[in-house]
């Protein structure tokens, strides 16, 4: 996978990059020599496509509605602050 | 699921929802500053659509800093705090930030008198940990590929991606997390918060959040693996 002048990344960078990567605070140059190496890696793209999906994954753990008791709570310490 | 198999020319960076602004927009401060309005003239509704948002994530926060079974009561008295600092909410910070400035401080002051206070500046500094274990990988001395896999990750299957046990496990994963890397990917990836929201409420930097971020996704995602790997791409 070397065919330039710059020192190729490895998978092990790679793996390390990602989350940068993914927040876009890679350099442009580290960006291109990033892309270029998943445009060769079968297993560094894997890698990747497994993050996103972990962070889909987790996005729905987010919790739907609140207990009802807990909402009481939180109403009557509401009204409370109101009637101060 | 977004799970892409776009060439990489067109693979967009950024995670959807999570990376879209991150600044707070304009927008969201008046937004920010008309709920303040409504709740101090009175209107529960408008505490409520605060308390929807934010409750949850604030007890599993709180459950960082106190045993589990003072969480739920550190938050309420974070609310009150809240409700009795309205007045002083200006806008210079997101309302989501300022609340849980609060609630932070609230269960900083619970957690010191439990001896269980652990300053998220204070963080797990291991930086050496590895997002891949290095036996995935070929030696630095290889003569072809150094450092590179020595097998590729296998894909993973969707139908086990979407089961229900397969979140279980990400739940699980999480929850055996350092504890700061747990609450930075629980509020970016669970609860959807912008990197900048993350920082500004933990008041870590923003590299710092990064490399918990990173140490934490890696993690579960090798927590996964064993589970979900043997699909076909």
């Amino acid at each position: 996978m070397t065919n330039g002048s710059t020192p190729d990344l490895a998978c092990k960078e790679v793996v390390e990059l990602v989350t940068d990567y993914l927040e876009q605070t890679l350099t442009h140059d580290e960006r291109t020599r990033f892309e270029q190496h998943l445009a060769l890696c079968g297993g560094c793209k894997e890698y990747l496509r497994e993050i996103r999906s972990t962070i889909d994954l987790s996005r729905k753990l987010s919790q739907g509605a609140l207990a009802p008791n807990v909402r009481d709570e939180l109403l009557n310490l509401f009204r409370k602050w109101k009637a101060e | 699921m977004a799970m892409d198999s776009a060439p990489v020319e067109s693979m967009a960076p950024g995670e959807g929802h999570s990376s879209e602004n991150l600044a707070t927009p304009r927008s969201g401060r008046t937004e920010d500053l008309r709920l303040v309005a409504a709740i101090r003239a009175g209107d529960q509704r408008a505490f409520l659509s605060l308390v929807e948002r934010h409750h949850r994530a604030m007890v599993r926060l709180a459950g960082a800093y106190v045993p589990p079974g003072a969480a739920e009561e550190v938050t309420q008295e974070a609310w009150i705090g809240v409700l009795k600092g309205l007045h002083k909410f200006e806008g210079r910070s997101s309302l989501k930030a300022w609340i849980f400035r609060i609630l932070i401080n609230c269960a900083q002051f619970r957690g010191s008198r439990e001896a269980r206070a652990i300053p998220f500046s204070a963080l797990e500094g291991d930086s050496s940990e590895a997002a891949v274990g290095k036996e995935r990988f070929l030696d630095a001395d290889h003569p072809r590929w150094p450092g590179h896999w020595a097998s590729y990750p296998a894909p993973w299957s969707e139908d086990r991606l979407l089961s229900e046990e397969t979140l279980a496990m990400v739940a699980k994963a999480m929850d055996g997390l350092p504890h700061a890397q747990r609450e930075v990917m629980r509020l970016r990836d669970v609860e959807g918060w912008t990197s900048a929201e993350v920082c500004e409420a933990l008041e870590i930097s923003e590299a710092n959040q990064r490399v918990l971020l990173h140490r934490a996704r890696a993690k579960v995602r090798q927590a996964l693996e064993p589970y979900v790997s043997g699909g076909t791409r």
